[in-house]
């Protein structure tokens, strides 16, 4: 059975048709990068899967679950999670109470102080444990939002452009961090815009375009794919 | 002697400035004082402090709502109406015999409460937030206010309570606490100074656990952003509606003691002008932590007070300057810049200590 199946999504704003019949398949320990044009609807795609955004049409099934319906949180707790575009830390508190917020309804205690640590160490954030989460590089709060999505344990990590502002060697790195996780039994979907991150970490990519599915295929296929490089063409020209 | 310590250390955390043995040492000194003061003051100006007390509960209700979870209540009043209303009107039917008046403060707080839960289901389920939420609340209040107002008609009664309109309900009992031989009547000088002042500690440092637990975690969370704390899993309404219903609870305490205090209620307690005080304290203190609203409201108050001497409209121009100097000068409350400025000092002499 597959993790994630979209089925004849359909959204509109207003008059823009964002998401035109996306049909989408996620096995379960894949991962899988969407790429696409700015616009084409990536980001709208994952507000959907996660019900901050309502399709007008179609049917999102988790683990042969129907959650089309279901609120945010609880698709979280069937075990979805997410690291938004824009970094989403608790910008006014500290590295180590954002994951311990994060953390907190699945461990307490001593256990709780041993988990933050791991995490801490597993995002080579150890030393910035006491800062600020705000006062963060921006790729520093990268990590730090993956981390928090990270400790829900997710079957499903949705990545929402995880390396943008990243140096190469940071991107790298993230790529790396990706792949543990992976090993480790997580599924990965990811938006983004950085061909060398989804050629070390992405196993399938679906290119998106004008709210549909444009391409499917290994990376390979897709570079190879003249279509597909007209469309990021045409939109250097525009 | 564990359990002790592990109490101290919840009263501790990242939501709550002070902590350490230098903090609680002057918080000890502090509570000794209050407690010896009414034995070298005059029950008329022991009166005068409970009444600053009473307003500290009204404004920990906004500490939380606002200061911790981010919403600005502009109707706080409305909590404090309801239950100083409702203390009246099952006091005058009810009397204060076998500690009724005692019931009466937990009954009354009670209706607050459920007002709060109806309200506030509606607003955050309603995903209502920001400046609607500011602009609900305070219509709801300024509609209470205009509601008593004209209640004024003997056919304006419950059960023998009379609500008479704009001049509000007077003459309902002191708390009174049932005491083997003579009850003690708590009338507004020492004995209910002593019964608030009790009641303020065990509120303060309950708030101080509650607010450094799981729970105040996810406040905080949701006042640093919504939409992440609920992408980690957590029904942001039902814990926005919990909050706003502790702080309604908490106004609500602070409209019994008052009509209690006072022994009178008036729809104008639930107006534009009493709704907006409480934010100025508690904007002028600091409204993300806990002890810098109480210090800020009763300084602001004490202050208020000294210049409605010269007439109460200098008092309330005064008022709005010290919000205005705030916002500019020190945008998260005087008080609580303050409080960081001795933590750093005392940061940079144990350093230099040690
Ligand atoms: N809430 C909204 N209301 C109206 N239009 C929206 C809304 N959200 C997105 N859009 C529009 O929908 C289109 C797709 O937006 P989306 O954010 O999904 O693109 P994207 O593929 O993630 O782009 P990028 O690579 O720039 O992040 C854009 O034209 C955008 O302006
Ligand atoms: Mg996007």
């Amino acid at each position: 059975m597959s993790l994630l199946e979209l089925r004849e999504l359909n959204k509109h704003f207003g008059g823009l048709h964002v998401t035109n019949a996306v049909n989408l398949t996620l096995e379960p320990g894949e991962i899988h990068c969407l790429i696409g044009p700015n616009g084409a609807g990536k980001s709208t795609l994952f507000r959907l899967i996660l019900g901050e955004h309502h399709p007008g049409s179609g049917d999102i099934l988790f683990a042969g679950e129907n959650i089309t319906a279901l609120k945010s949180f609880a698709r979280i707790h069937r075990g979805l999670s997410v690291k938004f575009q824009v970094p989403g830390v608790f910008k006014g508190l500290s590295v180590r109470q954002n994951l311990e917020i994060a953390l907190q309804s699945r461990h307490r205690g001593a256990e709780l102080e041993a988990e933050i640590g791991r995490l801490l160490t597993f995002l080579g954030l150890e030393s910035e444990q006491a800062q600020t989460a705000g006062n963060l590089s921006h790729g520093q709060k990268q990590w730090l939002e993956i981390g928090m999505a990270i400790s829900l344990k997710p079957r499903l990590l949705l990545l929402d452009e995880p390396t943008a502002g990243m140096s190469p060697e940071e991107t790298h790195m993230t790529g790396e961090m990706v792949q543990r996780l992976n090993a480790d039994g997580m599924t990965v979907l990811a938006i983004e815009h950085d061909m060398a991150f989804v050629r070390q970490v992405a196993q399938r990519v679906t290119v998106l375009h004008l709210g549909q599915v444009f391409a499917q295929g290994s990376i390979d296929e897709i570079v190879a794919d003249e279509r597909v490089a007209a469309i990021y063409l045409g939109q250097a020209h525009a | 002697m564990t359990g002790f310590l592990s109490l101290f250390r919840r009263l501790e955390g990242p939501q709550t400035v002070g902590r350490g043995p230098g903090f609680w040492g002057l918080f000890a000194v502090v509570l000794a004082v209050a407690l010896a003061y009414p034995l070298f003051s005059d029950g008329y100006t022991v009166g005068n402090t409970v009444y600053f007390f009473v307003w500290v509960f009204i404004a920990l209700s906004l500490c939380i709502i606002w200061g911790y979870g981010g919403s600005l209540s502009f109707g706080q009043t409305a909590f404090f109406g309801i239950a100083g209303y409702g203390y009246g009107v099952l006091t005058l039917n009810f009397g204060s015999a076998y500690g009724f008046t005692l019931v009466a403060l937990v009954i009354a707080v009670g209706i607050a409460a459920l007002f709060a839960v109806l309200l506030g289901y509606f607003m955050f389920f309603g995903r209502i937030a920001g400046v609607f939420l500011g602009i609900v609340t305070l219509a709801v209040t300024l509609m209470l206010e205009r509601f008593m107002a004209q209640t004024a008609g003997p056919e304006w009664h419950i059960g023998s309570a009379r609500l008479n309109g704009f001049n509000g309900m007077s003459a309902m009992p002191p708390l009174t606490i049932p005491w083997p031989g003579e009850p003690i009547v708590l009338f507004a000088d020492v004995g209910l100074y002593y019964f608030v002042l009790g009641l303020l500690v065990v509120v303060y440092l309950a708030l101080r656990i509650l607010m450094n637990s799981s729970f105040g975690n996810v406040i905080v969370a949701i006042r640093e952003n919504p939409e992440r704390a609920e992408m980690l899993g957590y029904d942001i309404r039902k814990y926005q509606l919990i909050t706003f219903v502790i702080g309604a609870a908490l106004a609500g305490i602070s409209g019994v003691l008052y009509t209690a205090w006072g022994q009178y209620i008036t729809p104008s307690s639930m107006g534009m002008t009493a709704a907006a005080l409480p934010l100025i304290w508690v904007a002028v203190g600091g409204r993300s932590d806990l002890t810098s609203t109480v210090v800020g409201t009763l300084v602001v108050l004490a202050a208020f007070q000294a210049l409605t001497i010269y007439g109460s409209q200098y008092a309330l121009v005064f008022m709005g300057v010290l919000l205005v100097l705030t916002v500019l000068i020190a945008p998260n409350g005087l008080v609580l810049g303050v409080m960081h400025w001795l933590g750093r000092l005392a940061a940079r002499f144990t350093q230099r200590a040690g």
